[in-house]
This record gives C-alpha cells, sequence and structure tokens, in this order.
C-alpha cells in the first residue's frame, strides 16, 4: 500500500521583549544561572503576574503577518503539571480563546506555491532550563534547574495537519523563520532555543480521508533536522504498517547525533492538564483601532518582498528566496542594486563569489560595505581590473572591509591590456609550451584556453582577456 | 443524583495532585470527599443553561504594564530557600525512572 | 486603663499628642503578648526587636517634628500567610516552616512605610484553609472569651490577638469567611474589603479569584483607618481596583435615616442557634428605630453557594499549591526520582485538610469532570452576583448572621470537614460575588459568648459598612464588650 504522510508543527518562540512576560526580570541570554530571577518568575508564594504590553504588541503582529484572525477578547489559562522547570506548576497560556485563530502561509514549493493553513496563535510564558547531570536526560542521576528563561514570552503557532513530507514541514519553517525575522517579533535562534519545533506525523492510506495515529517529534534543533527527524520518522512508521504492525501514540526524541528518533517515556504520559482560566490575570481585550494600527505598521513580508525582487531586479524565484531567507544578504543585494544596475550579473556575484567568500572565510556580511561590492563590479565592467583579481579583492574586503578602488591603485593590480606590456608574456608562453602550441595550430580550440591560462598566471590574472585573446591568436597565426 | 464514590478516584487523583497518601489516610480521605462531593454537586440541580460563568467578579480588563526592565533578585536571595542546590544551580534528583512513567 | 486596652484611634491620638511613645506602646502590647500568649498561642512568631526598632525610628522622627502618618507608632499584627523580607511566612504549614521570603507584600510595605510596628505573626489554619485555625500544623489558637473554644477561623491568630488586647490591629485574609468568621468568634470588628480594593501581591494564594487580605480591628474607626492605608492600585497587582488615596476616616457619623436595609432571610433559619438571630433581628429593630427602611430579602442560592464555593476554591487552590514541591523553597524529602521527591514533599508537607482540598480541587478539574463540576460552579457564581446585583438595586445594605453559632469547641468539627465548611455559610455567597462584608458583634450569647452580625455593601461601598458598624458600636447596650481574661505574671 502507498501512504501519504500528513504533519502538523506546533512552533514556540521567545517574543523580543526586553523584560519577561509577567515580571520586569532581563530576557538576555547566555548570563549566569538564576541570575535573572525574581519573586515573580520564580513562582514564590505570594508573587503575581502583571502582563507585558509589548508581548502582546508582538504577538498581534505576528498573527497579522500570517494572516491569522486576531481575536478582540482572548484569555489566558493554567495549564497545570509538575515539572521541576515550570516554578509554579502550571504554565500560564491560553487555551479555548487564543489570541489569534486561523491563517495561512504560503511556502514555495519546486514548481508550485502551497498555502499551509495554521489553527491558532497564542501567548504563553517559557520554562525555565535543564542540564542533565550525564550525558542525556535518561543516563543523568540528577538535573540542574536555571530559572533565567522561565517567564520569558512565548508565543506558539499551531498549523494545521497540512504538510506532507520533512521536506515541506522544513521549508515552512524556513519561510515562517523569513516572516518572523521581517517583523522583527523574535531572533528566531533555534540554536539558543528561541525557535523551537515539535512536530505531530501520521501516516494514512494514500486518499484515505481519516488521519492515522500520530507520534510526536521533539528536539529538533535546526531546520535540516526537522526534515531529517520527520523523514526518519515516517519511514519508522511506514515499515511497521507494512508489516501489518500499529502505531503507538507516543512522543519521541530525535536523536541529532545518531540520526534517529528514541522514544521519551520520561514526562507524564496521560496528560490531565487541568485547564482552567487564570484568576490572576484578567481577560485580554484589544481595541480594534489598535489592531488596525499594527496591521498598518506591518513591515514588508516575504512573499511582498519576493515578488518586489522578482519584478524590480528580473531575478528568478529560487533567487528571490535565497535574498529573502537570508534578510541581511537581501538588503546587500539590494543597497549594491542602487548602484550598480547589471541586477543579473549583481545577484550571479551574490549568490556565487560573495557566498563562497563568506562561507570559506567565516565571516558574516559585516565587514563587508554593498557600495564598496558594486564598485567592485564597475571595476571589472569598465575593464580596470580582470575577473580573478576581482575575486582576490572580494576575499579580502570579506575579511577586512577595504576598499578595492584604494586596493587596486595602491597595489597596482589594474588590468594589463597594452600590446607592449602583453606581447612579450605571450613570446614567452609561445616558447615555453611548443606541444599546445602545435595543437592549436592542428585546430584544438582548446589549446587556445591552455595558453590565455598560461599567461594569466604569469600576470597574476591581470590580462586584459580580450586584448590577450586577439594578441595570442594574432601571434599563433 | 448519584451518589458520589470516589474511592475509585482516589489514586488516579493523588498522582495527578502529586500526594503521598498512606493506605489508612486514603481510606479516610476516599470517605470524606464522597461527602464533601455529594454536598457540593448539588449545584448540579440548578439550571445554567445560558449563564456566562464567572471567572472573574472584576468586569476589567488585563492591566498591562511597560516592557522596562527591573532589578532581578540577587543570587543568593534566589537560592536562599533552595533546599538543594550546585553551583548556582537548583539540584534536584533525576527526572526518569519513577516506576509510574517508565512503561 | 493600660496602653494596651485603647483602640488604634485613641493610641494614634496619645501618640500624636506625644503623651506616650511608640516604645512605650510597643512595650505594653508585647508585655501583654508575653502574659497571654502562653495560653492563647495566637502568634507563630514574635518580632519583638524589630517592632522596637520600628518604634524607636517612629519617636526619633516624632521628635525631629517629622509629618507622620496617624498609624506611624501604632503596632500590627500580620497573618502568617502574608509575605514578610525575612521574616518567616509559613502559613502555618509545615510545607513553609523554613521559608523565609526575600520581598514585602504591598501591604507590608504600606505599613513599614509609615512605621507601623510589628508584633509578630499569627497563627491560622494552614494556607487559610480552615475555620478553627485548628488546621494550623504548629498548634491551635484558643478563643480569648473562652479558652476550650476555638477563635474560628482561618484568621483564628488575627482576631484572638485582637480580640485578647495583644494587638490593638491586625491584619487576616479572607476567601470564604476567614476574617468575618473569626472577626464574629472573639467579638471583633473584622472586614473584607472589595475584591481588588487591596493588592493581593505577596498574601499567599490560596483561591485567587476569592482572596482579599482585610482588617480584624476593635472598632470601625480602627478599620477605617487601617483600610485607608492598605486600600488602592497596586501596579504589581494587576487584578486590583483602579484609584488610590483612599480616606475612610473621613466621614464616618452615622447616617442610618432611609437607609435601606435588606434583612437576609436565609441567616434567620431555624438551623442557626436562637440567639444569633436574635441579635441580628434586634439590630434590625435598632437602625428602624432610628430612620432606616429594614425589609427581608432573600438569597435564595446561599446552599449552592456552598457548594460552589467548594468546589471553585480548592480548584484553584490545587494549582495555587502545586509550586510546594520541595524544589526553589520549603520542605523537602529526598526521592529516587523527581516524581517520587514532588509526592512525598507534599505528601508529609501539607496537613489533612490541605490535602482534602487539593483532592477535590484536581478532581473537580480533571478531564470529564470539569463541566459538570467546575464550570457549573462559576455558572452559579454568575447566578450569585445577578442576586446581589438586583438586591443592590433597591437596598443599600445587607445584614445579616456573622456565623451560625457563636464559637465551638475545640476538636467539636475536626473529624467532619462538611460540618466544619457550614460555619462558613453566612461568609460565601458575598465572597463569591466579590463584595465587601464586615462583621461585628451584635451581642452577648447566654454561654457568655460573643456573637457577631455581617453587613455586605456593593462594590467599593466599603464606607457604608463601616458607617453603619460605627452607629451599632455606638447603640450597643449589652457588656462585656471584651473578654475577661486572668493570668498571673508568668502565666
Amino acid at each position: 500500500m502507498k501512504y501519504e504522510v500528513v504533519i502538523g508543527l506546533e512552533i514556540h518562540l521567545e517574543l523580543l521583549t526586553r523584560s519577561k512576560l509577567f515580571c520586569g526580570c532581563s530576557t538576555a541570554f547566555g548570563l549566569g544561572p538564576n541570575t535573572n530571577c525574581c519573586p515573580v518568575c520564580l513562582g514564590l508564594p505570594g508573587s503575581l503576574p502583571v502582563f507585558n504590553r509589548k508581548a502582546i504588541e508582538l504577538a498581534v503582529t505576528a498573527a497579522l503577518a500570517l494572516k491569522s484572525e486576531v481575536q478582540i477578547n482572548s484569555r489566558f489559562d493554567r495549564k497545570n503539571y509538575f515539572y521541576p522547570d515550570l516554578p509554579k506548576a502550571y504554565q500560564v497560556s491560553q487555551y479555548d480563546q487564543p489570541l489569534a485563530r486561523g491563517g495561512c502561509l504560503e511556502i514555495e514549493l519546486d514548481k508550485s506555491r502551497r498555502k499551509v493553513s495554521l489553527e491558532r496563535i497564542h501567548l504563553e510564558e517559557e520554562a525555565g532550563k535543564l542540564v542533565h547531570a550525564g550525558e542525556s536526560i535518561i543516563g543523568a542521576n540528577y538535573s540542574l534547574v536555571d530559572y533565567n528563561r522561565a517567564g520569558i514570552p512565548l508565543l506558539e503557532i499551531v498549523t494545521a495537519p497540512n504538510l506532507y513530507s520533512g521536506h515541506e514541514a522544513r521549508l515552512f519553517l524556513e519561510e515562517l523563520h523569513s516572516v518572523l525575522l521581517y517583523c522583527s517579533v523574535s531572533d528566531c535562534k533555534m540554536e539558543e532555543g528561541s525557535l523551537r519545533c515539535d512536530a505531530n506525523i501520521s501516516l494514512r492510506p494514500a486518499g484515505s480521508p481519516t488521519l492515522g495515529t500520530r507520534t510526536e517529534v521533539k528536539n529538533m534543533n535546526s531546520f535540516r533536522s526537522v526534515e531529517m527527524a520527520l523523514e526518519f520518522e515516517a519511514k519508522r512508521q511506514e515499515s511497521i504498517l507494512t508489516a501489518g504492525g500499529s502505531i503507538i501514540q507516543e512522543t519521541f526524541h530525535w536523536d541529532e547525533e545518531k540520526k534517529h528518533t528514541f522514544p521519551l517515556r520520561s514526562k507524564e504520559e496521560s496528560s490531565d492538564y487541568r485547564y482552567f482560566p487564570e484568576p490572576d490575570l484578567l481577560p485580554l481585550v484589544l481595541e480594534s483601532s489598535y489592531v488596525e494600527k499594527l496591521a498598518e505598521r506591518l513591515p514588508m513580508l516575504p512573499q511582498e518582498h519576493r515578488l518586489k525582487l522578482l519584478d524590480q531586479y528580473q531575478l528568478k524565484v529560487k533567487e528571490a528566496v535565497l535574498l529573502t531567507r537570508n534578510r541581511e544578504l537581501g538588503d546587500f543585494f539590494e543597497t549594491a542594486a542602487v548602484s550598480y544596475s547589471d541586477y543579473r550579473n549583481l545577484i550571479n556575484w551574490v549568490q556565487g563569489d560573495l557566498l563562497y567568500q563568506l562561507r570559506e572565510s567565516g565571516r558574516d556580511l559585516k565587514k563587508i560595505d554593498p557600495r564598496l561590492f558594486a564598485e567592485l563590479l564597475i571595476m571589472v565592467d569598465d575593464g580596470k581590473i580582470s575577473r580573478p583579481v576581482a575575486k582576490e579583492l572580494l576575499a579580502e574586503m570579506v575579511q577586512t572591509g577595504a576598499d578595492p578602488g584604494e586596493m587596486v591603485e595602491n597595489r597596482h593590480l589594474g588590468l594589463i591590456s597594452s600590446r607592449e606590456s602583453l606581447m612579450p608574456v605571450i613570446e614567452q608562453v609561445i616558447l615555453g609550451n611548443p606541444d599546445a602550441v602545435d595543437n592549436y595550430r592542428q585546430g584544438k580550440k582548446k589549446a587556445l584556453a591552455f595558453l590565455v591560462g598560461k599567461v594569466m598566471a604569469v600576470t597574476g590574472g591581470r590580462a586584459d582577456p580580450a586584448e590577450l585573446n586577439r594578441l595570442l591568436k594574432e601571434k599563433l597565426k | 443524583m448519584m451518589p458520589v464514590n470516589f474511592h475509585k478516584e482516589v489514586d488516579y487523583v493523588a498522582r495527578l495532585a502529586r500526594l503521598t497518601l498512606e493506605p489508612a489516610e486514603k481510606e479516610r480521605m476516599a470517605g470524606q470527599l464522597s461527602d464533601i462531593l455529594q454536598t457540593a454537586c448539588r449545584i448540579q440541580e440548578l439550571d445554567t443553561t445560558g449563564i456566562e460563568p464567572t471567572s472573574h467578579v472584576l468586569d476589567l480588563p488585563v492591566a498591562l504594564r511597560d516592557d522596562v526592565n527591573r532589578p532581578s533578585l540577587s543570587l543568593d536571595r534566589v537560592l536562599q530557600n533552595a533546599p538543594r542546590q550546585e553551583k548556582n544551580y537548583i539540584r534536584v534528583p533525576r527526572i526518569t525512572g519513577s516506576g509510574h512513567n517508565d512503561q | 486603663m493600660e496602653l494596651f486596652e485603647n483602640t488604634a484611634v485613641e493610641l494614634s491620638r496619645l501618640l500624636r499628642t506625644k503623651e506616650v511613645s511608640a516604645v512605650d506602646v510597643v512595650r505594653s502590647f508585647l508585655e501583654r503578648i508575653e502574659l497571654l500568649d502562653p495560653h492563647l498561642k495566637a502568634f507563630i512568631i514574635r518580632t519583638p526587636d524589630m517592632a522596637f526598632n520600628t518604634a524607636k525610628e517612629v519617636d526619633n522622627r516624632r521628635i525631629r517634628g517629622e509629618e507622620m502618618h496617624p498609624l506611624a507608632g501604632v503596632p500590627v499584627a500580620i497573618k502568617d500567610n502574608i509575605s514578610t523580607l525575612d521574616l518567616p511566612t509559613t502559613c502555618a504549614s509545615r510545607i513553609l516552616e523554613n521559608y523565609i521570603p526575600p520581598y514585602d507584600a504591598t501591604v507590608i510595605a504600606a505599613l513599614k512605610n509609615v512605621g507601623m510596628p510589628f508584633l509578630g505573626k499569627t497563627n491560622m489554619d494552614e494556607f487559610a484553609m480552615g475555620s478553627s485555625t485548628e488546621n494550623s500544623a504548629f498548634f491551635p489558637t484558643c478563643n480569648p472569651w473562652d479558652l476550650s473554644r476555638v477563635p474560628g477561623g482561618s484568621s483564628g491568630g488575627s482576631a484572638a490577638a485582637v480580640s485578647a488586647a495583644m494587638a490593638p490591629l491586625a491584619l487576616g485574609s479572607d476567601t470564604g469567611g476567614s476574617i468575618r468568621q473569626p472577626a464574629s468568634f472573639c467579638g471583633v470588628t473584622g472586614l473584607r474589603p472589595t475584591y481588588g480594593r487591596v493588592s493581593r501581591y505577596g498574601l499567599v494564594a490560596f483561591a485567587s479569584s476569592l482572596d482579599q487580605v482585610g482588617t480584624i480591628t476593635l472598632t470601625a474607626l480602627d478599620s477605617a483607618l487601617l483600610l485607608s492605608l492598605i486600600a488602592g492600585y497596586d501596579p504589581l497587582d494587576s487584578t486590583s481596583l483602579p484609584g488610590s488615596e483612599f480616606d475612610y476616616t473621613d466621614d464616618l457619623e452615622p447616617d442610618i435615616k432611609n437607609l435601606r436595609v435588606g434583612l437576609i432571610k436565609q441567616h434567620l433559619s431555624a438551623d442557626f442557634d436562637q440567639e444569633v438571630t436574635d441579635a441580628v433581628l434586634k439590630a434590625a429593630s435598632i437602625l428602624e428605630e432610628y430612620g432606616a427602611e429594614v425589609q427581608e430579602v432573600s438569597l435564595p442560592l446561599t446552599d449552592y453557594g456552598l457548594g460552589a464555593y467548594y468546589l471553585i476554591a480548592p480548584s484553584e487552590a490545587s494549582s495555587n499549591l502545586g509550586r510546594y514541591d520541595g524544589v526553589r523553597y520549603g520542605y523537602a524529602v529526598n526521592g529516587e526520582n523527581i516524581e517520587d521527591m514532588f509526592s512525598r514533599t507534599r505528601g508529609e508537607g501539607f496537613g489533612p485538610e490541605v490535602k482534602r482540598r487539593i483532592m477535590i480541587g484536581t478532581y473537580a478539574l480533571s478531564a470529564g469532570y470539569y463541566d459538570a463540576y467546575y464550570l457549573q460552579a462559576m455558572k452559579v457564581r454568575t447566578l450569585i452576583r445577578n442576586d446581589y446585583k438586583a438586591l443592590f438595586n433597591d437596598f443599600d445594605i445587607l445584614l445579616g448572621a456573622a456565623s451560625p453559632t457563636p464559637a465551638f469547641k475545640i476538636g467539636e468539627k475536626t473529624d467532619d470537614p462538611l460540618q466544619m465548611y457550614l460555619s462558613d455559610i453566612c461568609n460565601i455567597t458575598d465572597s463569591l460575588a466579590g463584595l465587601p462584608s464586615l462583621a461585628v458583634l451584635s451581642g452577648i450569647h447566654s454561654s457568655g459568648l460573643p456573637m457577631g452580625m455581617q453587613l455586605t455593601a456593593s462594590p467599593m461601598q466599603e464606607i457604608m459598612l463601616l458607617k453603619t458598624a460605627n452607629f451599632f458600636e455606638k447603640s450597643r447596650d449589652f457588656s462585656p464588650l471584651r473578654p475577661v481574661l486572668e493570668f498571673s505574671e508568668g502565666g
């Protein structure tokens, strides 16, 4: 039987506020354990929550960006469970009256687009962090708790079960990541845990309308691991079903090292969270004018940005996606494009040599100035420097931010195109490579490129290619 | 109205509430809770069709505060009541391995 | 007359006119505590050093001629479920026996701010769950009028302390009668303000949608003075009501003429002690005599209110008390794993009544029962609020009993939780509706025990309660007004 994979995602992201959801403690990452804590976020007896206005603003902004219907009336509830990282033994969340309902996000598939629907978006509070003494939660003899993260505002986004492969799940997450970064609601760092994704995955016979028994997959710490874990879990389920077995509803952890999912049975399995309205927080009532104001302030989103990139610069879809996924790169491109109008050449350089140099050097875009990058390309176009020289200069610009014009001037790196400068080198190369010369004369055109390369090597790549070609052909006649 | 029998619920509820109860305590409590719930659930006699539940007596929206940092407690203060600590963390026994959870 | 026999208003006058020093006042009360408290056991801890330090500072400031609050130098006792920086806050529970808060409740900060010396933290039913103070994990408190009887609860320590003149004023908390019932058992004035009028920040939560800090005092005037200090919006409690700078002492002259009084029929029940209901009827007739319009009214849901309360309060409690897990503070038992530690810590750390309520609440909120129990209770709560709203269209104030009987014997109801719960039957519906309510001494029972009546007003009409109670206090023609306590020096 052929099976169809059905995936729904639950995404948690930490909102970019200065202070926590219910108290004034800092949300800064990476400080010493238990240094960002107060009576409220420690859940000390008698403490009470007071809601952070900014968290609501960011949450509503995200909801609007995801076309989710912001609810004028919503409510906070307590989700009760015991866990050492949960100071009050309940998490303040939103249960049956979430901040926003519905919504959708379009993903770009290979040859088409698809709208992925959302079920809901709601606000809740983050738990603390457990450090396990030992390799993992399983083998640890004891654990240590740090409450610095406890009480940071979290946004939960729940998709409908309408993603159909691990790859789609990854595309969805990447697109969601861009949207959230575009509206500056979260820094979305999966490696720091400020963006997290859990997945529900099930299989059903292709074409069947009902969902199969699902499993939950957790602990996926990158877009890549989401894709891998879900592909793995889909295969695992398929082999069980194919063998006539049935799926048990349970929770799996993704093991990044071993590249497999394993069942985690530690947390309460039959969850009975005893949700009830949080008596310490009155209902949230949003003025429609407030929501409208935030809607007006919504920045350009990746989708719209892509359309602009396609239209204004005649880019290909893949290129536009690259520039919106990597917002800095997109900004870099557009700034360079202000002073450089051969957009095709620009995007080729950006996605080719520039990205290559960034990867090689392990640098980001902080050093290199896009306007100088444009200057570099203009120098190539104007025949002032050769491509090989330009590439070398680019490598340096990425590292130091140096000005290419100055480098060319100071180091005499300009293009050699005069007959009197090139001819001696050409003659020398011809003398030194009689076989290639013979081959050329016998009609093997490739030999010419070989000789050009030799001249380039001698001139440090500075020879003007057009002139060199002309002179070389003339000499070999 | 159905008589409330708490005896069959007591183990489940005690586990949900994370309360270890001695056998005699459990027995006594089950009896008392049956009586109390029997009385309490008389409210089911009332017709509440169309009645909104009151979760707050104040008819006000939630009060909001500005996103401003305030000083946290010093580490000494955070840890002063913690029964077990290690390297500025609070220490707890291992998370897994409970009889109830390992199936 | 000894200093400790004075009301807070009188002490305030003596201090302001410099007839006495704050140190004198504090010494008088501390000596009284030393003499009586070994018998009454109203205090969990006493704080004499702190009281003297505050008193000295107040005296120095007064000598320097600084402007002082009327309550500067007037001592106060504090129920032990209100968070006090660097002073144990146990909630009379073993689970918090060694807990020292790193912060002050908002009301505590207010008292400190004006220089009120703290005499100590008072005994209570564990986590405020109870009606007799017998649920204290440490010891029961005795009723100053009869040591074999309970002082009521849960604020029994505060009520006993004020009644026995061990403190002129005390803070209590009231979730479903925990100020008014003990006030009536001890013959003092207990005020539960409108829900949200006084900050709950730092009040250890029992049932958050019902809990309210209030006052236990000798007179309505004293209540007005203390309430004026603690009432007002608190940015740290987002369920507190807007408005600040209240002065309830401004105009307390009785204004009884044309007062529309509803006499609650259910509080005249034959199940109640006849003398208690007679005292309420007598109060009604006095009001009528002075020109009030008194009319019998019905709160038909009174019995259902008890049921709703004993689902709502335990449900919230089961959640509020989840945090006592032995991780961050409090009693902790080693366990072989986390769940074992949680369950044993809580099983050993909580007393029987707290465990009962956690069990009821957990059950009422659990899957499959929520709608029938918790949700239905919240709907009944709406019905009760509607009844009150309708009554307050026609009446300014409701009058009834503060408790069906005078104080019962220690041990009398400990084996029957349901009977104990019925002791709060008069106090619960107005708690559910979030209304201000006050208990005041209405007479002396033939047994020699005090009896209380209860006044309830519409939201934020504390002034109405204080005025009416003030009128009563002036018109009382019975005695004694305070317990007669005779103990020799050194107990």
